[in-house]
This record gives C-alpha cells, structure tokens and sequence, in this order.
C-alpha cells in the first residue's frame, strides 16, 4: 500500500489533534438521555424553594414560618435563625468578602434570599412559600454607583460598619470595596502632558447576565449513617465547591462528594456557590433526606451572577500620525451588594490589565474601585477570562475614538500601532508577557476577505445620499484576549493554584480512561480531550473514555471558566499522554529487545529505527503492560500530570462587521460579520467552529440588547425572557469564520483556547460598527444595548 | 389541594394512565412521573423551547399546557425518535453538523424540527429560521441547527447526505 | 411558577360552557388556547378556582365563507389561519399578522377569540379586527349579540364581553377589488408584543384611495381606531406627503405606556413609522 495512503488512514482511525471528530457527547443528547442535576431523583426526595424580598434595601423586623410549617407536605422552613447555630448564615465569596446566606436582620437587594421551604414535592414548596410572612421595613435605595459614594448614601453593609480594610486594602467609604492600581502612573501622566493629541471617553458596560439555558440548582444528600455528603450541582468548578463545603460544614473533604453531572451551559454563571445550594446541604443534614434545589429563570436573571456593570473612563494619548504613546483608564465597578466576583484572590479586577490590546503602548496606567450598591451581587466572567471583556472593550473602543480625532482609517490605525511579530515574547506596561501573536497577517486577511475599500465606498457613497432610509456602519477590532489562568505564582482561588489536571488509565486492551479536574458544559470535552491523548500518546480517540465533574474520581482542578480547559488542563492531558508514551517506549523496547532509544514513535506504535518491520503497537503494549514488564518497572500503564502552566495564552482575532441602522426605527440588521480566529494549534476544527458561533451569538445579544436596568426603588427590571434578550433563530446573524494559526510556545501542543474569543472579540466589534455609522456626524461612542430604542433616541439627539 | 384525576394518553406509541391534580403542567408530569427527562425547564414562561413535545401533531411547550387537557391526545417525545436502535435522521444530523453543544435544547430542538419537516419537508435556511425561532440555543449560534435540519431533510427526501464537517480536512498525511 | 388549585371542567357543547359560566360567575375562567391565561396562573396573578377548557366544543372551530363574509371559529387556532386557503384567498391580512404572533409553538395553541377577548393591547388581532371592520358573536344565557370590534375593547383587559358571555365566532367582511392591507410590526425579537405595530386595510380606485381603515396596536390602553388619519386619505392618491399626514395623525392619538422597549416618544413615533411601513406595503398588496 502507499505509504501516504496507510498513514492516512492511521490518522483517521486515530482521530487525533486537528480532526473534525464527532462529539461523544452527542449520542445521549439526541435521545433525551443527558443527565442535569433536574433530572436526578433519589428515593425520599423533597423540594425547596427560596422566599425572596420584594425590596432593594430594608430591614427585617420579623419573619413568622408557623402557617408555612403547618402547611401538608411541609418539611422545614429555614431563616437565618435557624442557620447561625451551625454558623452557616453566612458564607464566604471567592473575592475575600462575605455574602448572606439567608437575610440575617436586613436585605439588600431585591430578590435577596430570606428563607428556604422545604416541602414534598413543587407544587407544595411553591404554596407554603407563599404563607412565610416576613414584616419588612423598608430603608433608602441606592443603585448607581457614583451615588453609592455620596458622604449621605444608605449604608449597604452594615456588617461592615468600622472596616475600613477590606480583602484588597483600604476603603474610603461605607459602600466602598477596594482601589486596585497597576502600571507607573508618573510615566503615564507624564506621556499624556507631553503629547500632540490627546482622547478621552466615558463608556458604560451594562448590566448582563450569562443566562444559560439551564437555570442553576443542586441535589444534597447527606447519610448520616456513613457520615458522607453528596452534592450534585451545576457547577462549573466541582473542586472548588468541595473545598467551600468542606470549609463551611466542617465536613473533612474525603466525605464530600461533589458530581458536576451534564451542565445546560454555563458561561461564567456557575462558578460561584450560591446561597440555594447551601441551604439544600443544611437541608437535607438537618431532614437527613435528599433535597433539590433547582432555581427559576427570574431567579436565575435576578439573583445568580451578573457580569459587567463597569463605567469606563479611558484616555489615550498619541502622536499626529495615530502613534499611542499612553493609555490611562479609571474604572467605577458596581459590584452589587456583596463582593461576589469569581476573579483570582490578588486580582479584584481579574486580568483588566491586558487592556493595553494588540497595540504596542509604552505607558498605561488602570485603577479600578469596587463599590456596593444595593443590587444582586456578581461581577462574573460572561463567557470571557476575568473582567477581559471590559479590557477589550475599552481599548478597542478607545483606538477608534483616537481614529475619528485623527481622520485616520480604522483599519490603518491599527495597523500603526500593532505589536509586531519580531517584538513576541512582548512586555506590556502592565506587565504581561504576551507570549505570541502575528497580528497583522490576520487583519489583512480580513480585509481582503471583506474588501474592504469597496465598502468604505459604498458607505462614503450612502453619507452622501440624504435620501438613504439607513445608515451603514463598518466595525473592525484586532482584539488580544487573556485567558489559561493561570500561573499559580500569580493566580489561585481561596489560596489554591490554578493548575490543572489529568489522569489517565491504559487498560490491559489497550483502552483507556481519563480524568480531569475541569467540565464541560458543552464544549466537547469528552471528544477534545481524547484527541490530544490519541495524538501523544496513539491511543485511538474511539478507545478513550473520558470522565469529568466527580470529585470522588478525578483529580483536583480548578474547573472550566475563562477557556482555561484546553490552556491548562489540555497541557495536562498532553503531560500526562507523554508519560504514558515514555512508559510505554520502555516496554517496547523490551519487548523488542532494543534500547529505548532505538525507537521512534509512530502514531500508534513504536518501531525500530532502521528496520519498521520491527515494531510494537500501542495495543501490544498494553496487554504487555500488565503481565511482561522490564525487570525493576511498575506494573500497568497510568499517569497523573498537575499542570501548572509558566504563562497566560494569548489567542488574538480580527473581525469585521457590517450593519445597516433605520434612520427612523432604530432597527439594526447586521450585514456581515468576518470573524478570523488564532486560538493556536487547532484541536477539533468543528468543534471550534461551533464556539465561535456560539459566542458571536452572545456578543451579538449583548452587544444589541441585553441589559438588567433598576429603576430608583431598587426594582431589578427586564428579568424574564420575555424582556432579556436571547436572540432567537430569526434575530441571530449569518457568521462567516476564518483562521490563522499561531501556535503558543509554551504550551505542550501550542493551543491557547478559543470559546471565549468571539465573545471577547465580537462586542467592541458591534460597538465600534454602530458608533461608525454616525461617526460622519461627530458620534465618537454611546452606550450599548443598540436596542432600536436606544439607537433612535441616538438618531434623534443628532437631528436624523 | 384539588382532587386528582387519571388522564389518560398515548405516549411515545404506549398507553399511559396517570393521576394528577388539574393544574399539574405536562412538563411535570412527563418529567417527575414518567421518566420522561427529555424535555427541559428553561424558562417556565413559553419563550425557551425546551420543554417542547409534540401533542396530535403540532409542536407544543410543555410547560404551558396542563396535564389534564391531554386526555386521549397523542404525545411524542425526544424518547420516542430512535427506533430498533436506528436514529432518526433529525438526530443524526445534528451529530454530523454538530448543531448542539450543552444539549440542554436538544430534545425540544429535534422535536419542533420534526413536526416542521412534517408540514414543509423541504424548507429553505430563510423558513427554517423562521418556523425554528419558538426555541432559544445558547451555545450554537443556530447556524449548524439550520444545517442540520437541512441534512435531515435531505435524508428524509431519501438524498444522499454528507457532513460539512469532513474529519480529516484540515488534516495532511 | 405553579398555579394555584382549581378545577377543571372541559365541557363538549356550547350550552354547557354557559351553563358552567353561570353556575361558577367570578370564580371561572375561561382557557382557550392558554398561552396568556396559564403564565399569569404560574405567576398568580390569576387563580380562578374553576378553569372551563374550550378545546372540546366543536361549534367553537372552522373557517367558513358565509355570504360576503368569512366566519371564523373563536377557537381557531393561529396556524390554522396561516395554513388555511379560505384566509390566503380572501383575507391575507389575516395570516400576515398571525405570522407575526409569538412564535411557531405559541400559534399552534393561540387562539384568535383568545388572542381579541383577552382584552390585552399588546395583542395584534384586535387592531387587525378593526381595521377588517370585524364584528364578534358574543354568546351568553341570552343567546347571540354581535359588537362590532370598534366598540368591542372598552379598556386594558376590559372589554365588551359580560359575565358568562364567550365569544364564539369573529366575522369578517372579504374586502372588494382594489383593496390592499398590511400589518407592520416593530418588536424586539419573536416572540415580543409589538413596541408598536399598524393594521391598514385601504382601496385603491383609479390610483385614489376610496376606503380606509387604520388601527394601532400596543400604543394606549386598548387598540386604537385612527380614524382621522384614515380618513385624511380619502379621496387621495397614497404618497409620501399623504402617507406621513396619515402616520401624522395617527401619532396624535396614541397615548403609550413606557417601558423596556421604549418612551411614549419613541413609541409615539414608532406607531407613526408603522403606519408609514404598513401604507406602503398595503399599496404593493392591492388585487
């Protein structure tokens, strides 16, 4: 047979690094059979739902459980009350603050969870909820932020009436959390004294959700007999959580078992532990029978993790020819009542520091101060690495402000300013180390893709017509994201390192199972994962079982937020992979009766170099593993591998888009939207091609429409889907994808990560288009959601 | 508490009887007393999708229907689609275009595509769109929904079907 | 999310359903297609205690042509107009604006006597019933009235129908030659009431307009008749000064609720825009 043609068909049957695998997961989807933690059901399961106060910001004066309790099929009734001797009324969040489990004498933000009714089924919870009378005084309301600072405003905490030291330094103010300063200052301020021209601009990111289909809830189940707790949840850290119960419940970390089964989506919203879930562990302690939990979509909108809510004041300044010579960037973040922010413990403002972009800026310097105010706390990562959006955001929004004072091209102005290929590894002033990029190739693969003069033309030609019903906007943005947190010399939550991990089981057939610390919430883990371990290791992907989300079975990670899988745990699956490799190297040689080095690997076997007739495969090996060994070797063939990765990844994209706004509707349609990725070494190109529709899709929808306003009484408005926008079929733009390929030069195989991109990428993108298409008439930005509201009432301030 | 009654339907082609209390929704009942865990809550105010069954022919959201108003109705359900083991095509091609990703759409996805096969078995991407939009994905974008859709009909037309997704595309030997 | 208990009567002829009207009064409410009825259950804002399911009451189904007039079943659900030939033929405006209801599921249970009795102003057909000069047969212990759709919303939820009355059937005259009608929607996403949305129902004799109907949806506490600016076309050919006298006109009447989709001026100026779109597209649909 051709040589080329066998080893072809070895790659097929291999089904490694590059292939369009279909997914494993798919088969039980399909059919109905996927296991969420709302399909679980144990004998003597109860149901429990949380009573909520109807107001922002009050005092409890008294909560009367009696006609609740005695209500038929009613099991128990928690308040705070009941909590404190177990110290559990409280609990820690992953920012350094604490949050109330049950309202503890006063609410501060509405839907704020007062008590826990545990009841037979539903239907029974959801009535006795109902006959929980709670006597509520109700005090001021304060919901912006800059309001939140007055000398006068509303105390929000009075738990934490007299620190004036919280978790990251000093507090200026009761509804203050923490100032967070990075870059030199001096230097900065002086760049921007010095400078020809200068730019500055207020922008507000709103107030979203991450809204996975799936709501949030979990299932404990504790036997009192044995002494161990279960917890299936939606959580998309397992470890994490466990190490929270353990700390919260006193039970050792042996006996707690926590299953992250399959996840209806998560993009940030299930990092966190949130106060339903420990109310069901008390719950089901205190009853000694299972209990479920399992949040409604308004709870979910209006209670479980917003992201975003950051008002941007950024400046550039910069030479005549568009040369950035600073940024500089004060940020107001409205981190809601309680600091519930899942960004590593030395980072309140996560990783806001590689807001410095694609774009080779000598000077910056960030501060950012956290502030409360009585709305539902969060500051979650929507579908991005901690607080990237925001960073993103900012500077591609800033250079094209710059690119409208200059008269410059925005596709030019990037060009001017990228970093550039020879200067990687690339120092920002904020002191990342971009580890790898090759910006410009990729953009003008765009703009050829797009021709992009014909539709500056088309769009010079239309600014001319005052009869054109629409106005046609170009959006460009060369985005660098951040994510794979992260070094733990850097990064950990609650003092653990963000590493990951993988073990891995070759089995006497020559099959094998592995176990990682992370979880898919559909990003293909079970697929992806075994075909970095086909390609190291030549195993066929079809032999490979891959398991997650069992703290009893896998091994500790840090979980699957900020697209840290593939950058972290995916090195780890390629460590861990090798060493099953070099084992197995060891054995063949011995069963070959060469020197290990003698051998060359070849996709699934290992053959003598010099004579291939001679050659043992993975599948012999195996066999061999477990019963003909060189003396002083271990029996079997397994590897564990905790990665903790030298450096961030830096995947970067260059979109495009196009859109056409009415005039006198404010309708938006979006033309065209060009989105080219480098994610790196490229695993499973389908795979990848549905996350980046995915997250364009909820660019789109945040960048068009979603937002969770107050109004002055600390009403939380639009919180059902009547109102937040998921787009649907017929709202969601056609996407056109492309790719260049820049491989990361530390990770093991060169990946860096690629489902929060389009997210991270998109967003500026539609900003930057929507702004375009008024630019001709002096708009340099406005505030998203472009809603056909917002953008007629832009329209009409300009006189249209 | 009002008195329950037996309601009786076919479900997925077998005779059920079972009792509830009249404002059970059909979502509950499928799921907590039938086994039935296909179907999805995902909003619980008729704009998500994922609860959707199919009742005497039209796709319907089984979280705004009441169990006692399916009395002698014909129900079908995600469970129902294999058959011998063989996948129905809606499911095959969702695989093949990779048109899910967390799954949690899926089941009601599949079943409102059936019944709109049904009616137009071979719809343009523009009608599918349109006919698709009482179900909300959050993680595919719709893009490879539509394609899967469009294989399946293919399928069902008895058209020769392929992936847009070749394994080894990107793949040189 | 889980209704209050009630009880459940799914009666199979008319005279029973206004037996069971009388007999429950305040207590019962009537569930056609469920689809605004059983939400506000979930979220208790309504707890009948007697729920009366039409479903089985076969005088309350069917399209049919009757003289010079398309009759319809009150129960008749959203797709079945969008499917039904009678309604391509003779009242396309109808299946124009069911295409535009909710979305495919909600259709295939919605029905249009739900859709108009509701009361809701954010429901499309009420406006449409207008502009088609529709009459209801409302019928009670006393046997059939008819309402003109004009006369027929008295205020938000609030309409001409009695206690123990149900609307059994809507009746539509089918329009002369010449006539043109639209049904412009602005929303937000599928699935979303209209921010605004106009229905136009105009006739075109020897390039003048002749007959006008214009009505608005979602713009005041019911839908509301424009009559002025229907009548501002009369006698005139449809262009654009015409046209925006019309939307013009219409605007002045519109008294909107805010909310998230917009101000009383950008709905105000919306339902403008709408009578503009829905001219315009009425003019390309005149046979």
């Amino acid at each position: 047979m051709d040589q080329n043609v066998e080893n072809h068909e070895r790659l097929e049957k291999l089904e490694g690094i590059g292939c369009s695998r279909k997914r494993r997961e798919d088969p039980r989807f399909i059919q109905g059979k996927g296991n969420y933690v709302d399909d679980i059901k144990l004998p003597g399961m109860l149901f429990a739902v949380m009573v909520r106060s109807p107001y922002a910001h009050a005092k409890i004066k008294s909560i009367d459980t009696t006609k609740a309790k005695a209500h038929p099929g009613v099991h128990a009734v928690l308040t705070a009350d009941d909590l404190k001797p177990l110290k559990l009324h409280w609990m820690p969040t992953l920012a350094g603050d604490v949050q109330a489990v049950l309202a503890d004498g006063y609410v501060s933000f509405q839907n704020q969870e007062v008590a826990f009714v545990v009841a037979d089924d539903r239907y029974v919870a959801a009535d006795a909820a109902e006959l929980v009378e709670v006597d509520y005084e109700e005090l001021p309301v304060v919901v912006d932020p800059f309001k939140a600072l007055l000398p006068d405003a509303p105390v929000i905490r009075p738990d934490l009436d007299g620190k004036n030291v919280g978790a990251h330094g000093a507090r200026k103010h009761h509804n203050h959390i923490f100032n967070w300063q990075i870059g030199d200052k001096d230097k900065t301020d002086r760049a921007f004294s010095d400078a020809e021209v200068t730019v500055a601009q207020d922008m507000h990111y709103p107030r979203v959700h991450p809204c996975p289909l799936e709501t949030c809830g979990s299932v404990a189940s504790y036997d009192a007999i044995r002494g161990d707790l279960t917890v299936w949840i939606t959580s998309q850290a397992p470890h994490v959580v466990r190490t929270v119960v353990g700390l919260l419940s006193s039970i050792p970390e042996s006996k707690i078992r926590i299953i992250s089964p399959d996840i209806g989506g998560g993009f940030g919203n299930k990092v966190g532990v949130y106060p339903g879930y420990v109310c069901a562990i008390v719950a089901s302690i205190v009853l000694g029978r299972p209990v479920k939990w399992i949040e409604s979509r308004s709870e979910n909108l209006t209670t479980t993790a917003f992201a975003r809510d950051y008002w941007m004041s950024g400046e550039l300044a910069a030479d005549k020819s568009g040369k950035i010579k600073a940024l500089r960037v004060n940020v107001t973040a409205d981190h809601g009542a309680f600091d519930a922010c899942a960004d590593p413990t030395k980072w309140p403002a996560g990783m806001f520091h590689v807001c410095t972009g694609s774009y080779d800026i000598p000077n910056a310097h960030v501060s950012v101060d956290g502030v409360y105010t009585n709305k539902f706390p969060g500051g979650v990562s929507y579908r991005c690495s901690f607080r990237v959006t925001e960073a993103v955001y900012l500077v591609e929004r800033m250079i094209d402000v710059l690119a409208q004072k200059l008269n410059i091209d925005k596709a030019e102005i990037r060009k001017r300013n990228f970093i550039k290929y020879e200067q990687f590894p690339y120092l920002t002033p904020l002191g990342l180390e971009f580890d790898s990029g090759n910006y410009m190739p990729a953009l003008e693969k765009v703009l050829e893709a797009v021709d992009y003069n014909a539709l500056r033309a088309e769009q010079a030609q239309k600014r001319a017509d005052p009869t054109c019903p629409t106005l046609m906007g170009i959006g460009i943005t060369t985005f660098t994201e951040i994510v794979g947190a992260g070094p733990s010399k850097s990064c950990d939550i609650l003092g653990i390192g963000m590493f990951d991990s993988c073990e891995i089981r070759v089995h006497p057939d020559g099959s094998a199972i592995a176990r990682m610390g992370t979880i898919s919430q559909g990003q293909g883990h079970q697929t992806t994962y075994a075909q970095i371990i086909a390609s190291e290791s030549g195993i066929a992907a079809s032999q490979i079982a891959v398991e997650e989300g069992d703290t009893s079975t896998a091994p500790y990670g840090l979980g699957t937020y900020g697209s840290r899988s593939t950058p972290v745990a995916g090195a780890a699956v390629a460590r861990a992979s090798r060493k099953i490799r070099e084992k197995a190297r060891k054995i063949a040689a011995h069963l070959l009766e060469v020197s290990p080095d003698d051998l060359e690997f070849d996709l699934d076997q290992f053959k003598v170099k010099g004579d291939p007739a001679k050659a043992k495969t993975m599948k012999e090996i195996a066999w061999a593993a477990y019963n003909n060994v060189p003396d002083g070797m271990e029996m079997g063939l397994e590897a564990v591998d905790y990665y903790d990765p030298p450096n961030f990844t830096f995947p970067f994209g260059a979109y495009l888009c196009v859109v056409d706004v009415h005039k006198k509707t404010g309708e938006t349609k979006v033309r065209r939207f060009y989105a080219l990725d480098d994610c790196g070494t490229r695993i499973n190109p389908m795979i990848i091609e549905g996350q980046i529709h995915g997250g364009l899709t909820e660019g789109f929808a945040v960048a068009m429409g979603q937002e969770l306003p107050y109004d002055e009484q600390g009403n939380v408005l639009g919180g059902t889907l009547m109102d937040y926008f998921l787009p649907t079929s017929m709202e969601t733009p056609h996407w056109e994808t492309d790719f260049t390929v820049t491989p990361s030069p530390h990770h093991p195989i060169g990946a860096k990560g690629v489902a929060e991109s389009p997210h991270v990428g998109s967003i500026p993108c539609f900003s930057n288009a929507m702004v375009d298409a008024f630019a001709h008439l002096g708009t340099t930005h406005f505030n998203m959601p472009y809603n056909s509201y917002r953008v007629w009432q832009h329209a009409k301030s300009l006189g249209l | 508490m009002s008195k329950k009654t037996i309601v009786s339907f076919k479900l997925n082609g077998a005779a059920i009887d079972v009792m509830v209390e009249p404002r059970e929704l059909l979502i509950h009942t499928l799921r907590e007393k039938l086994s039935i865990t296909g179907p999805h809550i995902g909003c619980e105010t008729s704009h998500c999708g994922a609860c959707t069954v199919d009742i005497d022919g039209a796709s319907v959201k089984s979280c705004t229907v009441l169990t006692v108003q399916c009395e002698g109705a014909e129900l079908l359900t995600i469970e129902g689609f294999a058959k011998g083991g063989v996948l129905h095509p809606l499911q095959e091609g969702f695989t093949q275009e990779h048109g899910l990703q967390c799954g949690f759409c899926t089941p009601g996805m599949i079943t409102r595509a059936y019944r709109l096969l049904q009616e137009n078995p071979n719809p343009t991407e523009e009608e599918i769109r349109f006919w698709m939009a009482g179900n909300l994905c959050r993680c595919t974008g719709y893009q490879n929904i539509v394609k899967a859709i469009q294989y399946a009909a293919a399928k069902m037309r008895g058209e020769t079907v392929t992936t847009s997704h070749p394994l080894m595309a990107e793949i040189s030997a | 999310m889980i209704p209050s208990p009630f009880e459940y009567h799914a009666p199979t002829a008319l005279p029973d359903v206004i037996a069971l009207l009388s007999q429950y009064g305040d207590e019962a409410k009537l569930l056609a297609g469920g689809h605004s009825l059983l939400p506000m259950m979930k979220l208790r804002f309504a707890a009948p205690g007697h729920l009366i399911d039409l479903r089985k009451v076969a005088e309350l189904k069917g399209i049919s042509v009757v003289g010079s007039q398309l009759h319809i079943g009150a129960m008749t659900t959203e797709n079945e107009l969008i499917f039904s030939k009678l309604v391509a033929e003779h009242l396309p405006l109808l299946a124009e604006v069911a295409r535009q209801i909710a979305d495919p599921q909600v259709r295939y249970k919605g029905t249009i006597g739900g859709d108009i009795s509701h009361g809701d102003p954010g429901n499309d057909h009420p406006a449409v019933m207008m502009a088609m000069d529709a009459t209801f047969v409302l019928t009670g212990a006393n046997g059939e009235r008819l309402v003109k759709a004009t006369e027929f919303f008295h205020g938000m939820y609030d309409t001409a129908l009695t206690p123990g009355e149900v609307m059994t059937q809507i009746r539509i005259p089918i329009p002369a030659a010449g006539t043109g009608s639209s049904y412009a929607k602005l929303k937000r996403k599928t699935g979303d009431y209209a921010t605004a949305a106009a229905a136009v129902v105009i006739r075109l004799q020897a390039g003048l307009c002749t007959q006008a109907r214009i009505a608005l949806t979602n713009v005041g506490p019911t839908a509301l008749f424009a009559g002025d600016a229907a009548a501002s076309l009369i006698g005139k050919p449809i262009d654009d000064v015409t046209i925006t006298q019309a939307a013009n006109l219409a605007m002045a009447i519109c008294e909107p609720a805010p909310d998230l989709r917009g101000d009383e001026a950008y709905k105000t100026a919306m339902a403008g825009q709408m009578v503009e779109r829905a001219l315009r597209l009425a003019v390309a649909h005149v046979k």
